[in-house]
């Protein structure tokens, strides 16, 4: 219990870490790196220790309340009326300061999806740091780069963790921030500082629907505290209208954040950064955000979009098309990294389909999965590029199967896992997905459906692609490749070794007794001021469908690429292929509306116009004022200085002078004249005192 | 006797010596003047002792008697050196301290 | 008492004429004759009033010597002796207003303040009381006088001198 009160300890070390890194990292033997791994360590330590805190806490039927609210007390009675054990979120806070009548706390909100966020934002970030110890050996900034994973963790856990949305705001463009300092890790070359500007700019564009819906939601829960905003959501009072508000705006924001379709394009740039910031940063965390937003949201989205009654929904749609776009431009990529980046907005398109068809459990665990195996597949994309002289282009590699045979398996795992073979991490989470969108709330989601299964079947393809160009076939490249130190490799196989094992947190119970079976779910999924949604059912007969599409996935490409056979050449025989192959090389030309005719119509004009104002009206204005001052104070000197004020010394000087000769004709030096004064004075005094007075 | 009698003789008399200090250009003859005005004053005193039976009156007048003789006799000095020294005792010529 | 004012009248013409004679001559000598006029007449007035003692030193002091004094000075200092063209300065319009306006103002007042108040009946005032007052009421200043003439003796001498 004391680790669920105390958690904010564990964003904090980290925090502190930043500091210090910062301010002494330099003279360290080993550049600060040490700093930083001591520091995720004792988050990762803490954060498992607030996980079995937490299972106990749930195991104890909910025990001591925390600090929930008013909404929740009601809450509470009412899920103690209906029967079932609401175990509300240990909520720790601290006012930061009072205005208007209102207080703005900050603190912390314990529950299972927070537990699950901390044990999988510090892992990964633990093992990327170790990773990176070795990665960036000799890099020109060492010190800095560490400092800045130290804050993005600080920043993603503190994300995990809010209490209130206030909170959660700040860290969320925190980790914005942080994301754009360490995609331009290495700015001197334009095209990174380029790609760390789109990545920071389109989140933006997103950030802007986050701080409406936050605002909408105050309005509607009076608190910015999540726990009275889920309560007054999962109520059922609240005016539908406005969570529908709140849903489609906070909708933006995760479309931004999380790569979804059409906010996706700043992450296939991004892998300008360095490889183990894609893999903490842009696979496992911070594009997660946006879906951790959601659900943590979820009441508002539940009610808001209808998620109960429809079969489709924004949620739902956007996520399934992402999906699928992201599956098809990862078949045309040449970049391995840029392969596992549309792979990644791809599954994390699979994760917002899944909240949006009411598989909450599902897209959480996805998350949790995911996370294992994509770190891997990263970090197997950067020791692959180590051994290849720095090259990620896939075409200047080949059969590097027998130089790094701990990447390569790790990397085939990871990949298998990916494609949802059975029994790896990634079949049980996505087949949940698949069956949440089959089962749906009331009525079943088939478009979500539909995209989903395409999907998996192209996820298994472009993968196998991805292999065999990268590890089988000749050698295509430069210099000898070998095997990367174990200091990369280790993460490498706990990260593997994870994607094997995890999935068999959440069994569903027919495949399991009941004391193992829906672990995950049992944990992680909120019982308090969360509405009553359906669960998927295992399917046996969905199971074994997309079983047999991933398998096909992968023998079709193979067939393709290892054995030739197939259209080959295609796109030169048919002007349709090769129109349709320069689409997708193309990003579906969403780079160029941005950019080319968004931005720039917008740049232009307005730059222009602003240009004129600032060298016409401002500086004429300054110009103006300038000459304005300078005439006025020539004008000042020639009239008020030289004629008024120095006439008036002048003449006073002079009005001195002439009296003082007038004057002087008195002194004529001649007593009797003195007498004669004296007398008539005299005589004039007395005769004022005598005769008048 | 009106006791106005001798005022207003002291007053004329003291106003002849006035004029007389201050229109005479010889020096002796300013001092003659000057001896008009203290004679005045003198009568004046004398008079207002008679007035008010008071001594003092006459008392005041030698004191005024006596302090004009040593007045005359300093003052006949003084001309003595202006006229050794210019050679005549024009007062309207003695203006060194003119302004 | 008419007997005494016509000799104050007749008295104070002569002193009065005389007087203007002193301060209008052109012969300084005349001046200094005129002037033994005034200061007899004073004298007699002095007797009129009943201050015997005062008249008596009047005609010692101011007719033995004073005048003396003033035609010594007369000599020494080679005035003229058949008179100057001008015995007055320029600004003799101006110091005849300054007297009169003085005149004025003086007149005034005194006639304003002893309307017509008489002097007692006997004014004699004895030598004795003279001598009784200056010998105790006002015996420093009497010391002081002394000393006054020592000095302006002295000092007459110590201007004068010839060196």
């Amino acid at each position: 219990m004391w680790f669920l009160e105390h958690a904010w300890i564990i964003p904090f070390v980290p925090a502190v870490s930043f500091v210090l890194i910062l301010a002494v990292g330099k003279r360290l033997p080993r550049g600060g790196s040490e700093i930083g791994i001591l520091a995720v360590g004792t988050s990762f330590v803490l954060s498992a220790c607030t996980a079995v805190a937490w299972i106990r806490h749930v195991n104890d039927g909910g025990g001591a309340a925390g600090e929930g609210g008013e909404h929740a007390l009601g809450l509470v009675a009412r899920a103690a009326e209906e029967g079932h054990a609401a175990i509300e979120p240990v909520v720790k806070t601290v006012t930061w300061f009072q205005f208007g009548g209102h207080e703005f706390p900050v603190g912390t909100m314990i529950d299972g999806l927070s537990v699950i966020m901390l044990v999988t934002v510090s892992l990964v970030s633990l093992l990327v740091h170790v990773y990176s110890t070795e990665y960036l050996k000799g890099d020109r900034r060492f010190t800095h780069y560490f400092g800045f994973l130290s804050l993005f963790t600080a920043s993603m856990l503190t994300l995990v963790i809010a209490q209130n949305t206030l909170m959660l705001l700040t860290a969320w463009e925190a980790v914005g921030l942080c994301s754009f300092v360490l995609i331009g890790h290495w700015w001197e070359e334009k095209p990174n500082s380029d790609a760390a500007l789109k990545a920071f700019l389109t989140n933006r564009v997103g950030d802007v629907g986050l701080i409406i819906g936050v605002i909408i939601l105050f309005f509607a829960a009076g608190s910015f505290n999540i726990v009275d905003i889920n309560a007054m959501a999962a109520e059922g009072d609240a005016s539908h209208l406005v969570l529908l508000m709140a849903a489609i705006s906070l909708t933006a924001a995760v479309c931004s954040k999380s790569g979804q379709f059409p906010l996706h394009t700043w992450l296939p740039d991004a892998m300008a950064g360095p490889t183990p910031v894609s893999a903490l940063i842009h696979a496992a965390t911070m594009v997660v955000a946006g879906v951790f937003m959601v659900a943590r949201f979820y009441p508002v989205f539940y009610e808001g979009l209808s998620i109960n009654s429809s079969s489709i929904n924004l949620l739902a749609f956007v996520g399934a098309f992402t999906t699928v776009v992201g599956a098809s431009l990862a078949f045309v990529q040449k970049d391995i990294k840029k392969v596992l980046a549309y792979s990644t907005i791809s599954q994390l398109g699979y994760m917002v389909m899944a909240l949006g068809v009411g598989a909450w459990t599902a897209a959480i665990f996805h998350l949790f999965t995911h996370a294992m195996f994509k770190a891997c597949l990263f970090l197997g994309a950067g020791s692959v590029s180590h051994a290849a002289h720095h090259t990620f282009d896939m075409t200047k590699m080949g059969g590097l199967r027998k130089h790094m045979p701990s990447t390569f398996k790790t990397f085939v795992i990871a990949s298998l896992a990916l494609a949802g073979i059975p029994p790896l991490a990634g079949f049980w989470s996505k087949d949940e997905i698949l069956a949440g969108a089959l089962q749906g709330q009331t009525n079943a989601y088939p478009v979500m459906l539909i995209l989903g299964c395409m999907t998996a079947f192209m996820t298994a393809a472009y993968m196998t692609r991805a292999i065999w160009m990268t590890f089988f076939g000749e050698y295509r490249g430069e210099g000898h490749p070998h095997e990367s130190p174990k200091v990369m490799t280790v993460p490498l196989w706990i990260l593997a070794g994870a994607a094997v094992v995890v999935g068999f947190l959440n069994l569903p119970e027919k495949l399991a007794p009941d004391g193992i079976a829906l672990r995950f779910e049992r944990y992680v999924e909120p019982t308090f001021a969360f509405p009553e949604i359906e669960h998927p059912e295992f399917n046996f007969l969905l199971a074994g469908f997309s079983i047999l599409l991933a398998v096909s996935g992968i023998t079709l490409a193979w067939q393709y690429f290892a054995r030739n056979r197939g259209p080959h050449g295609l796109t030169e025989r048919s002007s349709l292929a090769a129109r349709g192959y320069t689409i997708l090389e193309n990003k579906y030309y969403l780079d160029w509306l941005y950019e080319s005719v968004i931005v720039k119509s917008i740049k232009g004009p307005i730059a222009g116009g602003v240009y004129w104002f600032n060298q016409h009206i401002l500086d004429g204005a300054v110009n103006g004022a300038a000459s304005g001052s300078k005439a006025t104070g020539n004008w000042l000197y020639r009239y008020i200085d030289q004629g008024g004020v120095d006439r008036l010394v002048n003449a006073s000087g002079a009005g001195a002078e002439s009296s003082g000769q007038f004057l002087r004709r008195i002194q004529t030096g001649r007593v009797q004249q003195y007498a004669a004064l004296l007398f008539a004075g005299a005589a004039v005094l007395a005769g004022i005192f005598i005769v008048i007075i | 006797m009106l006791i106005n009698q001798f005022l207003l003789l002291g007053a004329v008399l003291f106003c002849i010596g006035v004029y007389g200090v201050l229109s005479r250009r010889n020096g002796v003859a300013v001092l003659m003047s000057i001896e008009l005005i203290l004679n005045a004053v003198s009568i004046n005193l004398v008079a207002f002792g008679a007035l008010n039976g008071d001594i003092a009156g006459q008392v005041f007048a030698l004191f005024v008697i006596t302090v004009a003789a040593a007045e005359v006799g300093v003052g006949l000095a003084i001309v003595l050196l202006i006229y050794r020294n210019r050679r005549s005792v024009d007062l309207d010529q003695v203006d060194l301290m003119k302004g | 008492m008419v007997a005494e004012n016509i000799a104050f009248g007749v008295i104070a013409a002569a002193i009065v004429l005389a007087a203007l004679r002193v301060v209008t001559t052109r012969n300084i000598v005349h001046a200094a004759l005129y002037l033994v006029v005034v200061l007899a007449g004073v004298a007699a007035q002095y007797f009129l009033l009943g201050a015997e003692f005062v008249g008596t030193a009047q005609i010692l002091i101011y007719l033995g010597a004073i005048v003396v004094l003033f035609l010594f000075g007369i000599m020494l200092t080679r005035a003229p002796l058949k008179g100057e063209s001008s015995l007055d300065n320029d600004q003799r319009w101006l110091a005849a207003v300054v007297a009169l306006l003085l005149l004025g103002v003086m007149s005034y007042t005194v006639i304003d303040a002893f309307d017509d108040q008489e002097l007692p009946a006997d004014t004699v005032q004895r030598t004795a009381e003279v001598a009784d007052s200056v010998f105790s009421t006002y015996l420093v200043p009497f010391e002081v006088v002394s000393v006054l003439l020592l000095a302006a003796l002295v000092g007459a001498i110590v201007i004068a001198r010839k060196d």
